[in-house]
C-alpha cells in the first residue's frame, strides 16, 4: 500500500501527467495522503521577482501554476496538502523526501532531449539516485 | 540577544563557506568596476571590503552582499574624469548621507511607485552599459586578447558543469594568469591600469575644498548614486527575501547602505550598493546570515594583502571575459517574451528607459524618465471618460463612467450634448469619481449651460468624496455664483 505519497511538481505538463498517475496510485488504498511539493528554483528567483508587481503578485502567480494539479487531485477525492520550498529543485526534493517517511516519490521527467540532459543534468535523475524510497518517473 | 544569535550564528558553516566563495568571485568584479569608473583597482577593493564588513552589521537583509558595483561605477565616470578621485570620495560620503536620510524618512515605500517596466529597463540597460564598457579593452587591441577573452568565456560557462565548488571565474583567472606569466604574451594587465597596494585602507578626509562650489559639483552625482544604489539594493533584497522565504526591513537596509557608504568614503573607497549576482551566489552556496557578508569582505581583503602581487598580473582580457559573463547574466532574457505579452504602454516605457540610459550613460536619468513616462501613460489611460445617454418620456439621463479630473474634463464636456432644450436632465455619477476643482468647474459649466437652455438639471449619486468636493467648490447651486471662481 502506498499510503504516504510525495508528488514533486514544477507546474509543467509533466507535473500534470505525474498528478494523474498519482491519482491512480493513491486510489488503490483508502486513507492515502499526497504531499505536493513545489520547489521555487533559485535560478528563476531573480526573473520572477523582477517580473512580478510585488511579493503578493508573485505568490499568486506561483499558486496559479498549481491549480491544474490541485484540480486533478480534488476531483478524484484524494487527500492532499501543498508545501512550497525554495532552492535547487534536485537536492531540495531529495532532502525533503528523505526527511519524511514517504512510501513513494512521484515526479515527472522534465522531457529534456539528450543533449540538454548532458549539459544540464536532470532533476528526476538526481531524485531517483538519491531518494531512499521507491521513485516513479512519469514521462 | 536571541536575534543576534539567529542572524549571525544560525548557519555558521554555510555562511563561512559561502562568504569565501563570494570573496573569490568578488575580486575580479571589484577590479573591473574600478576600471570602469576610471579609478585605481584598490578603490573598488577597499570599497568592497568596507561596504561588505559594515553592511554585515547595519544592513537590513542578512545574506545579501553589498560591494562596489557596475551600476554605481558607471555613474562615476564623468566625475572622476573631470575632477578626480578626491571628489569621488566626497561624493561617496554625500551619497551615504542622502541614503541615510532616505531610510530615516521611510522613502523605501516610494519603490512601489516604480513600475515593473522601468525596473526591467534598468536591469537591461545596466547589462548593456557593462558590456559597452568592456569594448575599449578588447576590440582592436590584439588577436591574443580575443583568444584570452574567448577562453575565459568557455571556462566560465562550461566548467561549472563539472566543478561546482570553486567559482569558475576564479579558475579562469588562476589558469590564464599563469599562462600569461609563463608564456610572456604581450597582454595588457591590471597593473597597466593601476597599482595594487597590499595594505589595509586608512582613514583620510578627501582632499576637496569645503565650500559650496564643491557641493554644487558633487550633489547631482550623489543624488544619482543614492537613487541607483537604493534601487538596486531594494530589488536585490526582494530577490533574497524570495530565495530565503524570509522578510527584511527595507528602510533599515537603506540606512545601512548610507552608513556603509559614508564610512567607505573616508577610507578611500568608491560608493557601492547591493549586488544581485553575488547575493544569488551567496544564497546558492549556502549563505544565509550576516556572517556570510562579513566573511566575504574580510576574506577579500585578506586575499589582496596576501596575493596582491599576483593580482596585478591578471590579464585585462580575462577580466573582460568575466565582465561579459556578468553582463549576460544581468540582462533579463525574459524581456523578449515580456515585450510580446505586456501591454503596449509598458513595453514602450521599458524600451524608452533602456534607450535613454544607453544614450546618456546615466541609469538615474533613464529611471526618472521611465517613471515620468509611465505616469503620463497612466493618466492618459484613466482620463478616458464615458457618457451614456438614456432617454425616457420624462427625462434624459446621462450616465458618467470613469474618473473626472483635469485631464478628462474635455472628454466630459464633449460628451454632454448642451443643445438640448426644455427637458428634465439627470446627470448620474454612480460609476464616476470627482477628483479636483477642474472637474467641479466642468460640472458647473454643463449645469449652468443646461439651465440657460431652460432645462431642469439634477445631479445624482455622487459618492461621499465626490459630494464633499462638489458641495465645497460648485457654484451652480449659488444664485450669485460665478463660473470664473474655478
Amino acid at each position: 500500500m502506498y499510503n504516504n505519497i510525495l508528488l514533486a511538481v514544477d507546474g509543467s505538463e509533466h507535473s500534470i501527467r505525474a498528478a494523474k498517475e498519482t491519482v491512480k496510485i493513491a486510489s488503490v488504498s483508502k486513507g492515502s495522503t499526497v504531499k505536493i511539493v513545489y520547489v521555487v528554483d533559485f535560478s528563476k528567483a531573480r526573473t520572477e521577482v523582477l517580473h512580478a508587481h510585488n511579493s503578493e503578485g508573485l505568490g499568486v502567480a506561483r499558486k496559479k501554476r498549481l491549480i491544474p494539479i490541485e484540480e486533478i487531485l480534488e476531483s478524484n477525492k484524494i487527500n492532499f496538502s501543498i508545501q512550497l520550498l525554495h532552492g535547487e529543485p534536485g537536492p531540495t526534493i531529495v532532502d525533503y523526501a528523505n526527511k519524511g517517511s514517504y512510501d513513494i516519490v512521484i515526479i515527472g521527467s522534465r522531457g529534456l532531449n539528450s543533449l540538454q540532459e548532458m549539459v544540464l543534468g536532470s532533476v528526476s535523475h538526481k531524485v531517483v539516485k538519491r531518494v531512499v524510497c521507491p521513485v516513479l518517473i512519469v514521462k | 540577544m536571541e536575534k543576534i544569535k539567529k542572524e549571525w550564528f544560525s548557519n555558521v558553516k554555510g555562511d563561512i563557506l559561502a562568504g569565501i566563495v563570494v570573496a573569490l568571485a568578488l575580486i575580479p568584479e571589484a577590479i573591473a568596476f574600478s576600471i570602469i569608473a576610471g579609478v585605481d583597482p584598490m578603490v573598488g577593493l577597499y570599497a568592497s571590503f568596507c561596504i561588505a564588513v559594515i553592511i554585515a552589521f547595519v544592513g537590513g537583509r542578512p545574506g545579501m552582499i553589498s560591494a562596489a558595483t557596475g551600476a554605481m561605477a558607471l555613474l562615476m565616470v564623468p566625475l572622476v574624469k573631470e575632477h578626480g578621485l578626491n571628489y569621488l570620495l566626497a561624493a561617496t560620503i554625500l551619497t551615504g548621507i542622502i541614503q541615510v536620510l532616505f531610510g530615516v524618512f521611510k522613502i523605501a515605500k516610494l519603490m512601489k511607485f516604480i513600475p515593473r517596466a522601468v525596473m526591467i529597463g534598468f536591469v537591461n540597460s545596466l547589462a548593456i552599459l557593462i558590456f559597452l564598457a568592456q569594448v575599449p579593452h578588447f576590440i582592436g587591441i590584439s588577436s591574443m586578447t580575443y583568444i584570452f577573452v574567448g577562453i575565459t568565456l568557455v571556462i566560465v560557462y562550461v566548467l561549472p558543469r563539472f566543478i561546482k565548488s570553486i567559482p569558475a571565474p576564479l579558475i579562469a583567472i588562476v589558469v590564464l594568469t599563469s599562462v600569461a606569466i609563463y608564456s610572456n604574451f604581450d597582454l595588457r594587465t591590471v597593473g597597466d591600469l593601476g597599482a595594487i597596494t597590499q595594505s589595509l585602507p586608512a582613514f583620510f578626509i578627501p582632499n576637496v575644498p569645503f565650500n559650496f562650489e564643491t557641493l554644487q559639483i558633487i550633489l547631482p552625482y550623489s543624488i544619482a548614486l543614492a537613487i541607483v544604489g537604493l534601487l538596486e539594493s531594494l530589488l536585490t533584497s526582494s530577490i533574497v527575501d524570495d530565495m530565503t522565504d524570509t522578510e527584511s526591513k527595507k528602510n533599515r537596509e537603506a540606512r545601512g547602505q548610507g552608513i556603509a557608504n559614508v564610512v567607505t568614503g573616508f577610507f578611500g573607497g568608491m560608493a557601492g550598493c547591493a549586488m544581485i549576482g553575488q547575493s544569488v551566489i551567496n544564497v546558492k552556496s549556502g549563505g544565509r546570515g550576516r556572517l556570510s557578508t562579513l566573511i566575504a569582505g574580510l576574506f577579500l581583503m585578506f586575499l589582496i594583502i596576501v596575493l596582491g602581487g599576483v593580482v596585478v598580473q591578471i590579464p585585462m582580457a580575462v577580466l573582460v571575459g568575466i565582465m561579459i559573463m556578468v553582463s549576460i547574466e544581468t540582462f533579463d532574457w525574459n524581456s523578449f517574451s515580456y515585450l510580446k505579452n505586456a501591454p503596449k504602454t509598458d513595453a514602450v516605457v521599458m524600451l524608452v528607459t533602456v534607450a535613454i540610459v544607453v544614450a546618456t550613460h546615466d541609469l538615474s536619468i533613464g529611471v526618472i524618465a521611465g517613471v515620468i513616462l509611465s505616469a503620463i501613460f497612466f493618466v492618459a489611460k484613466i482620463s478616458k471618460i464615458k457618457l451614456t445617454k438614456q432617454e425616457t418620456m420624462q427625462n434624459i439621463t446621462f450616465f458618467v463612467e470613469g474618473q473626472l479630473f483635469f485631464a478628462s474634463v474635455e472628454g466630459f464636456l464633449d460628451g454632454c450634448d448642451v443643445s438640448i432644450q426644455h427637458k428634465n436632465i439627470i446627470i448620474d455619477f454612480s460609476n464616476a469619481h470627482i477628483w479636483d476643482d477642474s472637474a467641479v468647474g466642468a460640472i458647473d459649466k454643463v449645469v449652468i449651460k443646461y439651465r440657460e437652455n431652460h432645462n431642469n438639471v439634477s445631479i445624482k449619486n455622487l459618492n461621499a468624496a465626490s459630494k464633499k468636493i462638489v458641495d465645497k467648490l460648485a457654484v451652480f447651486n449659488n444664485p450669485n455664483g460665478k463660473l470664473s471662481a474655478h
